[in-house]
């Protein structure tokens, strides 16, 4: 008689389709996440301090990509970009989407942190006779990241969660390898789950990084 | 490090003022908060200002060291001229990195202090000396050390701002000032956010430095210790000098009706 095989043999057949699934999804989030962050907080420092003609592209760019939905952007840049001449592959074009959506939210975090820092820490600064960037560097800049720190893991988060998005245009991320292997083996509530399971490993690992580094740098 | 004996020995030998201020007017919009000041300090003269609240008294001071920009007049600190500069007629405002430089040449004292929380004590007094001054690591420890020493607070080198008392956080700011070697402090209302029993501790370190010839520009209510301290008390009213003098004369003999009435209301 025919005897089904266990889930956790179909689990063993997958593995290296779901380790190789796992490692894009890593991969995309945390390059989102580095590019985001990075265009974030120069974008939140000119939305600060520019003139009105430097902010207002920013400004467009914020306000635009954060009132968009990420499937739509993710979109957007698969089928916008080699249409505008520019031949990327689908992984690039993912994370572009998601690196224009995490800078976006950076950039207001970013914002409203040094908005929020007393107008004196510049002054004191600035008396001192150091200069503005200066005054940023080693001023302003290590009061604003320490204050930013638990949104900034919350918009991480949000990026690991996105990134399941770019399933939709082929990458053959975690919850497309998911379904891949749901296809062939029929386990769809077992497979799901353990792709739920690992998603969360992704994200529960950057909540403790956060709070090691919230930590670390905490003010007494 | 700040050589206060030669402060001193220059405060009579040389004429030429410090601190030149002639014709000085700010505006905020349409509002005149300064209405054409004339001040010159010294080298070792410690000039009060006294008045009433939007007097322009912490305008002044914040003038001096262009944390306001002005739109008339001109202001010159050891022979340097600050802010802006005549060019052909035009008035030209300096460079960033000049306005940095001349910033360098003045310390100030905040009303809240304005301690950079995420830096110990000691990491406050130096971080001007190592970006500013350019000092080598060990020198600029040194000098901070000796300056927090001189402020009673050695033993809290290493201690973060949120951790000291007002008075230890404001004898903290006024080291990290003063740790720069300027040729003039400004202090702007340095005990008024402070506990009436912190005020001594504070008033103590200022009242040191003037002994030693620091030349100092304050804003105070504290009248008591501005008439022990002072030189000269300014009294502003409405955007102008009303009166100035030694404190003894203007203390008991003031000229202006309005001083006489501002005296009359304020807590000796």
């Amino acid at each position: 008689m025919y005897e089904s095989p266990s889930w956790l043999h179909e689990l063993w057949v997958a593995r290296d389709t779901l380790w190789a699934g796992f490692l894009t999804s890593v991969q995309c989030s945390l390059l989102a996440i580095v590019l985001g962050t990075l265009i974030g907080v120069v974008v939140g420092l000119a939305l600060t301090y520019g003139r009105v003609w430097m902010r207002a592209p920013f400004r467009f760019y914020v306000d635009l990509i954060r009132g968009t939905p990420v499937f739509v952007l993710v979109l957007a840049c698969f089928y916008m970009a080699p249409a505008l001449g520019w031949q990327i592959g689908a992984f690039q074009a993912g994370v572009l989407g998601l690196t224009l959506f995490c800078g976006s939210h950076v950039a207001e975090i970013v914002r409203g942190a040094l908005q929020a820092l007393p107008r004196g820490q510049m002054e004191a600064s600035q008396a001192i006779g150091l200069t503005f960037y200066q005054a940023l560097g080693y001023v302003l800049l290590p009061q604003a990241l320490r204050q930013i720190l638990p949104t900034w893991v919350n918009s991480s988060t949000e990026i690991v969660k996105a990134s399941t998005l770019l399933s939709v245009i082929g990458v053959a991320e975690l919850l497309l390898s998911t379904q891949q292997i749901i296809a062939r083996t029929f386990m769809t509530l077992e497979f799901y789950l353990f792709a739920g399971f690992l998603f969360f490993i992704i994200n529960y690992a950057i909540e403790l990084l956060g709070r090691h580094i919230e930590k670390r740098v905490a003010l007494p | 490090m700040t050589d206060v004996s030669k402060l001193s020995s220059t405060k009579l030998s040389n004429a030429q003022p410090l601190l030149d201020i002639r014709g000085l007017r700010k505006q905020y919009g349409p509002l005149e908060v300064l209405k054409g000041v004339d001040l010159s300090m010294q080298r070792g003269n410690v000039v009060t200002l006294i008045g009433s609240s939007g007097s322009g008294k912490t305008t002044l001071l914040r003038c001096v060291n262009m944390l306001e920009e002005f739109q008339g007049g001109r202001i010159v600190l050891d022979g340097e001229s600050i802010g802006y500069d005549e060019v052909a007629g035009k008035r030209v405002r300096h460079p960033e990195k000049v306005i940095a430089r001349h910033r360098a040449m003045t310390g100030m004292a905040f009303q809240q202090f304005n301690l950079f929380p995420h830096l110990t004590a000691l990491q406050n007094v130096t971080l001007g000396l190592l970006k500013v001054k350019k000092l080598h690591k060990d020198e600029a420890v040194a000098l901070a050390e000796k300056w927090l020493e001189r402020v009673g607070l050695l033993e809290r080198r290493d201690h973060f701002p949120g951790q000291l008392s007002g008075g230890q956080q404001q004898r903290v700011a006024i080291a990290r000032a003063i740790a720069m070697n300027p040729s003039l402090m400004l202090f702007d209302e340095v005990t008024s956010a402070l506990d009436p029993e912190l005020v001594g501790e504070v008033l103590n370190v200022i009242k040191g430095l003037a002994e030693d010839g620091m030349t100092m520009l304050l804003v105070t209510h504290e009248m008591r210790f501005a008439f022990e301290v002072s030189d000269k008390i300014v009294f502003m009213n409405q955007g102008r000098i009303e009166e100035q003098g030694p404190p003894k004369e203007l203390f008991e003999r003031p000229q202006s009706p309005r001083l006489a009435e501002f005296l009359k209301n304020t807590r000796f």
